[in-house]
């Protein structure tokens, strides 16, 4: 048989069989499944979890989990300093903090959701994360002492420096 | 250049710079004392030059497999991973970085096991039969790939860099004695073997609204950066191996995100989660890190690119020239916006600049090998690279870069590599 025709006969085949989706690859994923994986949570607070936290818990527990690496009222050593440094950002020596910093509170739930403590990653319970994220915000100055967070109120926090932040993207080349 | 002078010169371990050839070479055949190397020593260091015929031609040397899986010889011993000189150790090993003896490299390829390393909370044991990649969001059919359903994908082979966003902290006063390992080795280089993500992508559906993929790692700090629809739908790669197998631990395994030109944490690794939505998730690692903070006191997120940077690793910082005459300049040069079109080379401090040579492959997003030949008089010298891409972007000068920020950014140093050459031949860090 000529060539030409097995060219033409592959190409037939290979053109629609394995376009886009046809693979057959994968399974959907359940809801269940999703759940227990999508722990993001974006500025506007979509992704926060039912439960609340207040600082007075969240001093509790972050003297028994973070107050080793971030000392007992977030100023650092050995590990990222998380409280004070307001109007040192645009100076000679910023200091960087969740207070003096950070855009979003959303920010804070999610990370000590996801990767604190450091050596207990996804220990804490929901009510657990807001209470810490309370208490670090009020170590900021950013909360009031009786503050109680959950999902409506998280993400109506103005952190500090939130009008600062602007975004690179996309870039441009930077000619010398 | 002898052994011993450079080991001495280019390996940071002192257990191994202190180390003899002798000892070395008793190591290597298992000897339990240099001392069974005693006639050699009696004939001194030359013993197994010509004429003599060395021992290694007098018997069979190793068998086959020795080890199963090779390695490289006891006399490359230095060559490692190590962290940077004159900088304070991590208070967490976990959370840290190793660099890249970009000094000892040939090419543009870095050895798997030699790749920089940047974790946030370890490196994961992960059973790849366990291992799922979970695609969802603003999708048509939220989807769960194993490892062996993504292997199955029609696949392809890259060669791209990787750079961590720190790479190169020559914002102020260089210290003289750091080498290009210190000052650069958060860079490397890799074949990379994987499914184009917009494979993958096109089999789940993503919506029109879409604009921000988020990526998700496997690991202890479940490491997450947004990313933008067109990259997702560029040149993105779901990468499962590097240089021909499958990738090290430490560079993702199972699976990882790999972004050609991006800084290299958005390079996701350990990979078990993609996200589509309208907007950024602002995660830790695009907020508090990662951002510039810009001298108007602004602070600006999503900096991807890494852009037109070169660097001259021999003569390089910590080497010594054994001697004036020929030395050939050798060194690296990468863009994150595609190849690199030239490189010059100059050693009187950027008075005067030369072409050098490209060696093939140039490629895109990749590192571009250059050469270039001197003769050394024996003066006092400055030596200096300057890359430009294929995009016109050209290396800018330190003074140039701190005209448009300064060390309070402290992402993305680009700027040039200038290495000062003392009358004795000792390479110094001049920043």
């Amino acid at each position: 048989m000529p060539a030409k025709f097995w060219i033409a006969a592959l190409c037939t085949l290979a053109g629609p069989a394995f376009a886009g989706d046809d693979y057959g690859l994968g399974r959907t994923a359940s809801p269940q499944e999703i759940a227990g994986w999508n722990i993001d949570i974006a500025p506007d607070g979509t992704g926060l979890p039912a439960g609340r936290g207040s600082v007075a818990r969240g001093a509790e527990i972050f003297a028994g989990k973070c107050a080793a690496c971030h000392g007992a009222h977030g100023e650092g050593k050995p590990m990222d300093t998380l409280a004070g440094g307001a109007g040192t950002i645009n100076t000679v020596k910023p200091l960087k903090t969740v207070g003096s910093y950070w855009p979003y509170a959303t920010t804070l739930f999610d990370f000590v959701r996801r990767a604190m403590p450091f050596d207990a990653p996804q220990s804490l319970t929901n009510d657990e994360v807001y209470a810490v994220s309370a208490y670090v915000l009020w170590l900021n100055q950013i909360v009031p002492k009786d503050a109680d967070l959950d999902a409506r109120t998280l993400p109506q926090i103005v952190m500090p420096n939130r009008a600062n932040f602007v975004s690179g993207y996309p870039s441009r080349p930077s000619q010398p | 250049m002898k052994l011993r002078e450079r080991l001495d010169a280019t390996d940071g371990r002192p257990s191994v710079t202190r180390a003899s050839r002798r000892e070395v070479l008793a190591a290597a055949l298992g000897l339990a004392a240099a001392g069974a190397l005693g006639d050699a020593k009696a004939a001194g260091e030359d013993a197994d030059s010509p004429p003599n015929v060395p021992p290694w031609q007098k018997q069979p040397g190793a068998s086959v497999m020795s080890p199963p899986y090779g390695q490289p010889s006891p006399f490359e011993a230095g060559v490692i991973r190590r962290a940077r000189n004159n900088s304070p150790p991590s208070p967490t090993p976990q959370a840290s970085i190793s660099l890249t003896p970009l000094q000892d490299l040939h090419g543009i390829i870095t050895p798997n096991g030699l790749h920089y390393e940047r974790h946030h909370a370890g490196v994961p044991a992960i059973d790849p039969s366990q291992h799922r990649l979970l695609i969802h969001g603003l999708v048509d059919r939220p989807m769960i790939f194993t490892m062996g359903e993504i292997m199955r994908f029609p696949s392809v082979s890259r060669l791209h860099f990787l750079e961590c966003s720190g790479n190169t902290q020559n914002w102020g006063k260089p210290s003289p004695t750091q080498t290009v390992q210190d000052t650069h080795g958060l860079l490397s280089c890799c074949e990379w073997t994987g499914v184009p993500l917009k494979t993958v992508l096109e089999a789940v559906g993503v919506k029109t609204s879409a604009r921000w993929m988020l990526a998700e790692g496997a690991d202890a700090a479940a490491m997450t950066r947004s990313i933008p629809i067109e990259k997702a739908f560029d040149d993105a790669l779901l990468a499962y191996a590097q240089n021909g197998e499958r990738l090290r631990p430490e560079q993702g395994y199972p699976l990882r995100l790999l972004l050609p030109g991006f800084e290299g944490n958005t390079s996701v690794k350990w990979l078990r989660r993609l996200k589509f939505g309208e907007a950024p998730w602002q995660t830790r690692e695009e907020t508090s890190k990662y951002s510039w903070l810009m001298p108007d006191g602004s602070a600006r997120q999503f900096n991807f690119v890494m852009e037109a940077k070169s660097v001259i690793t021999s003569p390089s910082g910590g080497q010594r020239l054994d001697g004036p005459g020929f030395h050939e300049i050798s060194g690296l040069a990468w863009s994150g916006r595609g190849r690199i079109a030239r490189v010059e080379v100059s050693a009187d401090g950027g008075n005067t600049w030369s072409d050098a040579a490209l060696q093939e492959p140039v490629l895109p997003k990749c590192l571009t090998r250059f050469r270039s030949p001197w003769r050394w008089q024996g003066e006092a010298a400055q030596l200096a690279s300057r890359c430009t891409d294929e995009t016109g972007v050209v290396q800018p000068s330190h003074e140039t870069l701190l005209q448009q920020r300064d060390a309070r950014s402290y992402y993305h140093y680009n700027a040039i590599q200038n290495w000062r050459v003392g009358v004795d031949g000792a390479v110094t860090h001049a920043g």
